[in-house]
């Protein structure tokens, strides 16, 4: 047993998989904007990563036991900036998601709460202190969870809201629920869906076209399925080996919508194939997994807590703009994490990552 | 340490190990998703994406020019700017609307309208919003791309007719294809094409559209051309040379300004059409544009018919003219014998009703030459009846009329020429002997073409030999038809013709040129009868002047045929000016031509170089250099 923590036990395995994905992000950014207006995105991007490692390398220095002392202090703190930005925030594509840091520089706070439901869950999960969650912690985490969900949905952010959502759901996964439980969400979610498709009269026009763009989108080929089928178009003239790097015409023609963000695995896939695809996806398989085997490996139930938020805000956004890429989801404009260009998103996962190496390094520490 | 984490280390294995279970199985699926797209429907997707990128942009092949006999353009091609307005992005379109009112000039209804107009059509598909793009409208359009990219500029070939409203009727014009034409084209056509619509336009309409090239891009999202992939060029149409001698045109269009009426002239020997008229015309040059509405619902209800080419439309009562039919039918069929007189005391009467001569003093004792040369109606009368209907029927279709002629022109007219199997089969009676008088004359049911008439005394005075009129200088298939005429019979009538002009007391005495064998028939011919326009209290304006002249007397170079349509004056003195005019330029050019020939000719035999040297310094005017006139 150690008695100081140190730089030097990250996870080194993990932070070289980090850098062979952000590699690969840099690298498509800069494919995907070279020939552009945008031209020389790569080096903001990198900026980013800089920013993102110094941020990570000092959330990894902080114990994570003391930022979860700080958990309700931080949770009231987030709240307050997501009630700020809905003030005083600024709109950029019809939602406010943005505060303005000075410089120029728009921080998008509902990342910032990512970060601390992470936190806060953990720490709540970690106080329950049982195998079997009770209705009321059930309850309890739904409240906990929801409160940042509504002030993010109102937004409008439907993205962000929903990645909150598996943090609360592995989290509970992982404390135990006892089957009745888990059979009864299941039912609720089956009667719910229903019931929200039909209050889907009340989102926002922009959110009622993509789920109707999703579900039929060859209606409307210049519209919102426009951006759908482009990715698939995208993907799917990629075939097994790609056009070759700086060639997709689906990227460098702007056929791709965002394609050095949301849609930069669409660019990724045409232009290296079924081949780049599985290498992407296998390294962030890789990533999980050696998330998961930091969970497995930490020095308590904080730590495992804090590790599997971060996996499950990941793993989800994986899923879901994977399967938004190949059309299996609506967009929804979450990013790739590490590849997707952006400056607030790149910087959380770089911080997310870093309360795993926070936990990592110390393992071993008294 | 904290409190509240105190002595809790165990760690869920089983389900972490079971997180990591269901993460192969999502990134699996995924895999599969993508297997599914990349590799199953790779080639679907390929193609989707090259149909993305690549677009065909047609170049326009420029219609072919139209050239006078003697190569001078009459029509041609030049390439212009269209103002196409993109309609994919609605909102962009919106926006933009009011600032593309005001710099392209366009009335906001008339531009609310047209896209009101296409609002069924694809979104992807522009819409032309401004046919005919000024320098001004390029400017604009250039200058604000980056603000109006909904405005997209295409060249297209537009027609230019040279001398406007020259010619117009026989040239025709061209317009957009209709929809008839495009399913009858069987993929030849694409909408918004530009075909010929009427006169030489349609029928050489295949020798005078090229073919259009492709230019083959790479587009971006927002339709940017980045690059040319290839370009297969537009091949454009062939020129055609007509027939049409610029210069005489020019006089005939000047002497039939302000009248209304037809004027057609042939070489007799050929049948080449050197001036061809039609009055009142339009301007073809507003049809090579878009016309608007209003302006053909103008030009197709017009009364006057512009759009109507007479001179091979308009079938009228040929008057006296037709005589020269008659006294052919005479001599030729020899039915009645070449010296037969006939007493002229102004008036006959036939079948019970007395017909006038056009002279009420009457010609006294007149024969056949005296009968053409003064025009004596009771001379005609007479033998009209000892011929009887079916004989003049079968001169008159033998010599051209009752037929179209065959001229290289869309919808000519056959004109009528009556017959008794004719009214049995129309009217189902039995001919009335009496409408044999009036037919003699040219009147009753008888109808003829302005180029029929001109054929017919080209007819005669060959011999017999019906050529087909035509207007494409290198026609090969000139279909020459034979109504063989004896000598003695061409040799009177068409002295008869000449007596017309050069004999004292003659209907186109006032006509004569000097130096020239100019011949001719005059006609006129009455609306409605004498008695009728009386009853009417109608003064004048009801008789159509006509005018065949020709010469030399036998084996026309040239045969001019001119109506004036609703005047009250005789043919002689209203459409004969119009013919002595062309005939006289016919000479003078040809003269003029002949001297020049004259005093560039070397005196004696030079080297073959020269020889070339010097017929290139005198191009000789083709038709007319063969049989000089003394």
């Amino acid at each position: 047993m150690k008695d100081r923590p140190s730089t030097q036990d990250w996870d080194w395995p993990l932070f070289g998989i980090i850098c062979a994905i952000s590699t690969l992000g840099v690298l498509e950014v800069y494919s995907s904007t070279h020939a552009s207006a945008m031209a020389g995105m790569q080096w903001k991007q990198l900026m980013w990563i800089g920013i993102g490692l110094v941020g990570m390398f000092l959330i990894s220095r902080i114990d994570y036991h003391t930022l979860m002392d700080q958990a309700p202090a931080l949770y009231l703190f987030g709240l307050a900036t997501l009630l700020v930005v809905l003030v005083i925030g600024h709109s950029r594509f019809g939602a406010k998601r943005w505060v303005a840091l000075g410089g120029g520089v728009n921080l998008q706070v509902s990342e910032l709460m990512k970060l601390i439901i992470i936190v806060v869950l953990a720490r709540f999960f970690t106080d329950v202190r049982t195998d079997r969650l009770t209705l009321q912690d059930i309850f309890k985490v739904g409240i906990v969870t929801g409160i940042p969900v509504l002030l993010i949905l109102i937004q409008p952010d439907l993205g962000t809201a929903m990645v909150l959502v598996p943090v609360a759901v592995v989290g509970a996964f992982l404390a135990g629920i006892e089957w009745k439980h888990q059979a009864v969400a299941l039912v609720l979610i089956a009667l719910l869906l229903p019931v929200g498709w039909h209050m889907r009269t009340h989102l926002k026009p922009y959110q009622q076209q993509r789920i109707t763009t999703f579900l039929h989108p060859e209606e409307n080929p210049r519209g919102a399925g426009y951006q759908i089928l482009q990715s698939e178009i995208a993907v799917g003239s990629g075939g097994f080996w790609g056009k070759g790097f700086g060639k997709g015409s689906q990227n460098q023609l702007g056929f791709v919508p965002v394609r050095y963000s949301d849609f930069i695995l669409a660019a990724l896939a045409e232009e290296q194939g079924f081949i780049g695809v599985c290498v992407v996806l296998l390294l962030y398989l890789g990533l999980i997994l050696r998330l998961v085997d930091n969970a497995q490996k930490a020095k308590d139930r904080a730590g495992m807590y804090v590790v599997m938020g971060v996996t499950a805000i990941l793993g989800f956004h994986v899923l879901v703009n994977a399967s938004m890429v190949i059309g299996y989801m609506p967009v929804t404009g979450i990013p790739l994490p590490l590849m997707s260009y952006g400056g607030s998103a790149t910087a959380f996962v770089y911080m997310a990552l870093g309360l795993v190496m926070n936990v990592r390094m110390r393992r071993f520490v008294n | 340490m904290a409190p509240w984490s105190v002595n809790d280390q165990k760690i869920p294995q089983g389900r972490l190990a079971l997180f990591s279970y269901v993460s192969v199985v999502f990134i699996v699926l995924l895999l599969v998703g993508f297997w599914k797209l990349q590799v199953i429907q790779s080639g679907h997707f390929s193609d989707l994406a090259e149909r993305n990128q690549i677009r065909y942009i047609p170049i326009i092949a420029p219609r072919g020019a139209l050239l006078d006999r003697e190569g001078r353009v009459l029509v041609d091609s030049y390439p212009s700017f269209s103002i196409l307005l993109l309609r994919d992005d609605p909102k962009a379109l919106q926006k933009s609307l009011a600032a593309i009112e005001d710099g392209l000039g366009i009335a906001k209804e008339d531009l609310t309208q047209q896209l009101e107009n296409a609002r069924f059509e694809p979104k992807f598909e522009p819409i032309v919003i401004k046919p005919a793009a000024s320098q001004a409208d390029i400017a604009f359009v250039e200058s604000h791309r980056a603000d109006l990219p909904v405005l997209e500029l295409m060249m297209v070939q537009r027609r230019r007719y040279q001398h406007g409203q020259m010619l117009a009727n026989t040239i025709g014009y061209v317009g957009e294809v209709s929809s008839q034409q495009l399913e009858q084209s069987d993929g030849h056509y694409r909408p918004g094409d530009i075909v010929g619509k009427a006169g030489l336009e349609r029928e050489y309409n295949d020798q005078l559209e090229g073919t259009d090239g492709m230019r083959r891009v790479v587009v971006n999202s927002v339709g940017k051309a980045m690059r040319t992939l290839d370009n297969v060029e537009a091949i454009p149409g062939k020129p055609i040379q007509l027939t049409i001698d610029y210069d005489l045109q020019a006089i005939a269009e000047a002497d039939m300004a302000d009248k209304a009426g037809a004027v057609v002239a042939l070489d007799g020997r050929t049948g080449e059409v050197l001036v061809m008229i039609s009055r009142p015309t339009f301007d073809p040059n507003d049809f090579a544009v878009r016309i608007p509405a209003s302006e053909w619902a103008k030009l197709n209800t017009d009364p006057e018919t512009p759009l109507l080419n007479r001179a091979i439309q308009a079938q009228l009562a040929p008057g006296s003219v037709f005589k020269i039919v008659m006294a052919t039918a005479m001599l030729d069929s020899k039915a009645i014998p070449a010296d037969f007189h006939a007493f002229c005391p102004g008036h006959a009467e036939f079948y019970g009703r007395v017909f006038h001569c056009w002279r009420p003093a009457g010609h006294g004792s007149v024969d056949v030459h005296r009968a053409i040369v003064a025009s004596c109606d009771v001379f005609f009368y007479t033998i009209g009846k000892m011929l009887g209907i079916d004989r003049i029927h079968d001169y008159a279709v033998g010599l051209g009329l009752g037929r179209p002629t065959g001229v290289d022109l869309p919808s000519e007219q056959p004109g009528l020429i009556p017959s008794e199997e004719w009214v049995q089969r129309v009217y189902h009676h039995k001919w009335y002997a009496g409408e044999t008088i009036s037919v003699s004359i040219g009147q009753g049911s008888v109808t003829v073409t302005p180029i029929q008439l001109a054929r017919m005394i080209a007819t005669v005075a060959s011999g017999g030999t019906l050529v087909q009129p035509h207007l494409l200088k290198n026609l090969v298939t000139t279909k020459v038809g034979h109504f063989p005429l004896s000598d003695d019979a061409v040799e009177t009538v068409t002295q008869g013709m000449y007596g017309v002009i050069n004999e004292g007391g003659g209907t186109g005495y006032s006509l004569r040129l000097q130096n020239v064998d100019f011949s001719g028939k005059s006609g006129t011919a009455q609306l409605m009868s004498y008695e009728a326009g009386a009853k009417m209290g109608k003064k004048g304006k009801n008789t159509n002047g006509w005018f065949v002249g020709y010469a030399p007397r036998r084996n026309p170079e040239i045969v001019v045929a001119a109506v004036v349509q609703d005047t009250d004056l005789h043919g002689g003195s209203t459409a004969g000016p119009v013919v002595r005019d062309i005939v006289k330029a016919f000479y003078d050019k040809k003269n003029a031509h002949l001297q020049q020939q004259a005093a560039t000719a070397p005196p004696t035999p030079t080297s073959p170089a020269e020889h070339v040297e010097a017929a290139a310094a005198t191009p000789p005017l083709a038709g007319t250099e063969e049989t000089p006139h003394p």
